[in-house]
C-alpha cells in the first residue's frame, strides 16, 4: 500500500510530539496520569485554535502578524462584554470576524503584502484591547470557565478538545470542497480563477474563518485564565506560525495540514512543560525553547531525507 | 503627466510627503514652539529605525519568506555585551564597537547556517535564533544596568550644527548601503536573487554566498544599532529591542521596498522612519491616550500602504 504524502506530512510532527512526551514521562513518571496530562497540555487549546487560524491564512499564501494582538483583543472582549452582556459581546465578535473578511478583500483587491496590512492591524487590535482593559482584569463567563475546566472521563479536557479541533478542521480543510478551494488559492490562484471561482470571495471567507478560530482561541484562553489583559496573547503570533511549520505546513503553495498544526501547537506547549521538568534555569528557558524548535525541525529534515532515499530505491 | 510618472517611479516621495504633512500638523498644534526640538527628536529616533531598517531591507530584498526576526534580540545582546565590556572606560569604546560588530557577524552566520544546513524557513530560523540570543542576553545582563562610557554617551546625545550625531551616523551608513546596493555587483546580485532565484542561479550568481553576506550585514547593522541605542539611553535594557521588530519591517515596506523582493529603496526608509516617529509624537501632542494612539498608528500604516501600494497593481 502506498502511503499518501499527506500522511507522511503527519508522521513527522506526530513522531516529534511522541518523542517529547516520552522524554517528559521518563523524567517525571507522575505526569503519566489524568491530572498530569491535564497540567501538561492545559494551555494547548487556545494555542491550537490560534495555530489553526494562522494555518488558514497561510493556506492562501498570506501571513497574519496580528494573530497575537487579535487573540488578546478577543480575550478582552470575552472577559468584559461577553461576560456582562452576551448579546453585545457576540455582536463585537461578529464585527471582528467581518473586519477579518474585509482585510482579506483589501489585501486581495489592492494586491497588498499581507505582512504589512496585518502588522498595521496588530496595532489596531492592541489599541482596542487597551481601551477595553487598560489594566488586567475582567472575568471569564461562567460557561467558558465550565467548558475549559470540565473533567471528561478517562481523557483530560485539553486532549479531547485538541482532538475535536483537529478532526473538525481536518474535514473542513482537507475533505470539503471549500477547503480544496482555499488550498487551491494558495497553490495556483490563476487556475482557481480560470475555473470560474471568485478568488475574492474565497479569500474573504478564509480570513473570516481564520477570524472565527481566533475568536474561539480568545474565549478558550479566558476560560483557562479567568481574567484577561491587553497583552495576554501577544506571543501567539510567533507561536502560531511556528506551530504551523512544525506541523508540516509551508509558507507558500497552500500546503497545510490541520492535524499537523494542532500537533505542532501541542508540541510547542509541551516544550514549555518539558523545560520546567528539566529544571533549566529561568534565564535559559526561552533559549531552550528555541533549541527545541531547531532540533525538531532538524529531525524533520532528517526524516524527509530518509523518506526520499526510500522512494528512490 | 510627467509629474504622476515621477511619483510612480519614485515611490519614496509618498513617505516624505506624509512625513511633512504630519510634521506640519504637529507644529501647527503647538504654535510652532517645538519645531526645532521635534525635528531633532525625530531625526534621532528615526536614525535608530533607519539603521535596523537598512539591514532588514537587504534581507527582504532577497525575496519572499526572507525576514530577520532576530533583530531585536541581537540589539539587546549587543548593547548588553558592549556596555559590560567597556565598563564605563572611555578607552574601551572602539573595542566595544568591534565586539558588537563581531557579535553581529557570529549571529548572521548562525542564522544562515540554520537556514542553509537545516533548510529551515528564514522566519522560523531567525525566530529560534532570537530565542537563544535573548536567553544569552538575560544571562549576561543579570538585571545590572551598566552606564556607557562618558565620551560615548555624550557623542550619542549631542548634535553637530543642530543635526543629531546619531542621525549623521545613520546617514553615513545609508550612503554606504546605497553604494553597496546600486553601485556594486553585490547589490545587483541580491536584487537578481529577489526577482528570481532560479534565473539568478542560471546566470551563475553565487546565491549562498550572497545570502550569507546579507544575513551577516543585517545582524551587524542590528548590533551597531543596539550599541548606539544602549549608549544613547544610558544603559542596556532587556526589552530595548522589542519595538524594533515590527518597526524594522514597517519602515522597509512603507518606504517602498517590495515585500516580494528584488526591489529596494533606501530614501524611503528615511521617509518611513521619520513618519513613524512623527505620527506617534503628533498623537501624543494631540493628547490621545495609549489605546487611541495604537489604533490610529495602525490605521495610518494601513492608509499609507493603501495609497502607496497601488503601484504594485500597475506592474
Amino acid at each position: 500500500m502506498r502511503i499518501s504524502t499527506g500522511t507522511i506530512r503527519l508522521v513527522i510532527p506526530a513522531a516529534s510530539l511522541a518523542l517529547l512526551l516520552a522524554a517528559v514521562f521518563y523524567m517525571q513518571p507522575r505526569a503519566m496520569s489524568y491530572t498530569g496530562l491535564n497540567l501538561l497540555f492545559n494551555l494547548a487549546v487556545p494555542i491550537a485554535l490560534a495555530t489553526v487560524a494562522q494555518m488558514l491564512v497561510m493556506a492562501v499564501n498570506d501571513l497574519d502578524l496580528s494573530m497575537g494582538a487579535f487573540v488578546s483583543f478577543c480575550a478582552c472582549v470575552t472577559a468584559t462584554f461577553l461576560q456582562a452582556s452576551p448579546a453585545v459581546g457576540v455582536l463585537i465578535f461578529l464585527g471582528a470576524i467581518a473586519a477579518y473578511a474585509v482585510i482579506g478583500v483589501v489585501i486581495h483587491v489592492r494586491e497588498l503584502p499581507s505582512i504589512v496590512v496585518t502588522l498595521g492591524m496588530s496595532f489596531v487590535w492592541s489599541g482596542l484591547a487597551v481601551l477595553m482593559l487598560p489594566s488586567p482584569g475582567g472575568e471569564a463567563p461562567g460557561w467558558a470557565r465550565w467548558l475549559m475546566t470540565s473533567r471528561p472521563p478517562f481523557v483530560p479536557m485539553a486532549i479531547v478538545a485538541s482532538v475535536i479541533i483537529a478532526l473538525v478542521t481536518h474535514f473542513a480543510i482537507m475533505r470539503s470542497s471549500v477547503g480544496v478551494l482555499i488550498r487551491g488559492v494558495g497553490g495556483n490562484v490563476r487556475s482557481v480563477e480560470r475555473a470560474g471561482w471568485s478568488v475574492i470571495r474565497i479569500r474573504a471567507g478564509t480570513y473570516a474563518l481564520a477570524g472565527f478560530f481566533a475568536v474561539l482561541s480568545g474565549i478558550a484562553l479566558v476560560g483557562l485564565t479567568t481574567s484577561a489583559d491587553a497583552n495576554i496573547a501577544l506571543r501567539y503570533t510567533l507561536l502560531s506560525i511556528a506551530g504551523v511549520i512544525l506541523g508540516g505546513g509551508e509558507f507558500i503553495g497552500g500546503k497545510v495540514s490541520p492535524i499537523g498544526a494542532v500537533i505542532g501547537a501541542l508540541t510547542l506547549t509541551l516544550a514549555g512543560s518539558f523545560l520546567s521538568f528539566m529544571r533549566i534555569s529561568s534565564d535559559w528557558q526561552i533559549g531552550a525553547q528555541g533549541a527545541i524548535l531547531i532540533v525538531v525541525l532538524a529531525l524533520r529534515l532528517l526524516l524527509n531525507r530518509l523518506e526520499k532515499r526510500e522512494k528512490s530505491r | 503627466m510627467s509629474g504622476v510618472r515621477l511619483l510612480y517611479s519614485k515611490p519614496w516621495i509618498w513617505s516624505f510627503a506624509a512625513t511633512i504633512a504630519v510634521w506640519i500638523a504637529t507644529v501647527l498644534f503647538t504654535g510652532g514652539a517645538s519645531s526645532l526640538g521635534l525635528s531633532q527628536a525625530a531625526l534621532t529616533f528615526a536614525a535608530f529605525s533607519v539603521i535596523v531598517g537598512l539591514g532588514q531591507m537587504f534581507v527582504i530584498t532577497l525575496g519572499p519568506g526572507n525576514i530577520d526576526l532576530s533583530v531585536p534580540a541581537t540589539m539587546t545582546l549587543s548593547g548588553t555585551l558592549a556596555l559590560k565590556l567597556m565598563d564605563v572606560q572611555d578607552g574601551m569604546i572602539v573595542v566595544g564597537l568591534l565586539a558588537s560588530i563581531l557579535l553581529g557577524f557570529a549571529i548572521g552566520i548562525g542564522n544562515y547556517v540554520l537556514i542553509k544546513l537545516l533548510r529551515i524557513p528564514p522566519i522560523i530560523a531567525t525566530l529560534s535564533m532570537s530565542f537563544i540570543i535573548q536567553s544569552t542576553a538575560i544571562w549576561t545582563n543579570r538585571g545590572l544596568r551598566i552606564k556607557p562610557p562618558e565620551i560615548l554617551a555624550n557623542f550619542t546625545t549631542s548634535n553637530l550644527l543642530g543635526v543629531p550625531n546619531i542621525a549623521i551616523v545613520a546617514l553615513i551608513l545609508s550612503v554606504i548601503a546605497w553604494v553597496l546596493l546600486e553601485k556594486t555587483i553585490y547589490g545587483r546580485w541580491i536584487s537578481a536573487i529577489g526577482q528570481s532565484t532560479l534565473a539568478a542561479r542560471m546566470t551563475g550568481i553565487p546565491i549562498d554566498g550572497t545570502r550569507l553576506v546579507t544575513y551577516i550585514l543585517c545582524a551587524v547593522l542590528a548590533s551597531i544599532c543596539g550599541y548606539l541605542l544602549a549608549s544613547f539611553s544610558g544603559g542596556a535594557a532587556l526589552n530595548m529591542g522589542s519595538e524594533y521588530l515590527l518597526m524594522s519591517i514597517a519602515v522597509v515596506v512603507i518606504g517602498g521596498t517590495a515585500v516580494a523582493g528584488g526591489n529596494s529603496n533606501i530614501p524611503g526608509i528615511w521617509g518611513a522612519s521619520l513618519f513613524m516617529f512623527l505620527v506617534v509624537s503628533m498623537l501624543n501632542t494631540y493628547g490621545f491616550g495609549a489605546g487611541f494612539r495604537l489604533i490610529l498608528t495602525g490605521l495610518i500604516i494601513i492608509a499609507v500602504i493603501l495609497l502607496a501600494g497601488g503601484r504594485q497593481a500597475n506592474r
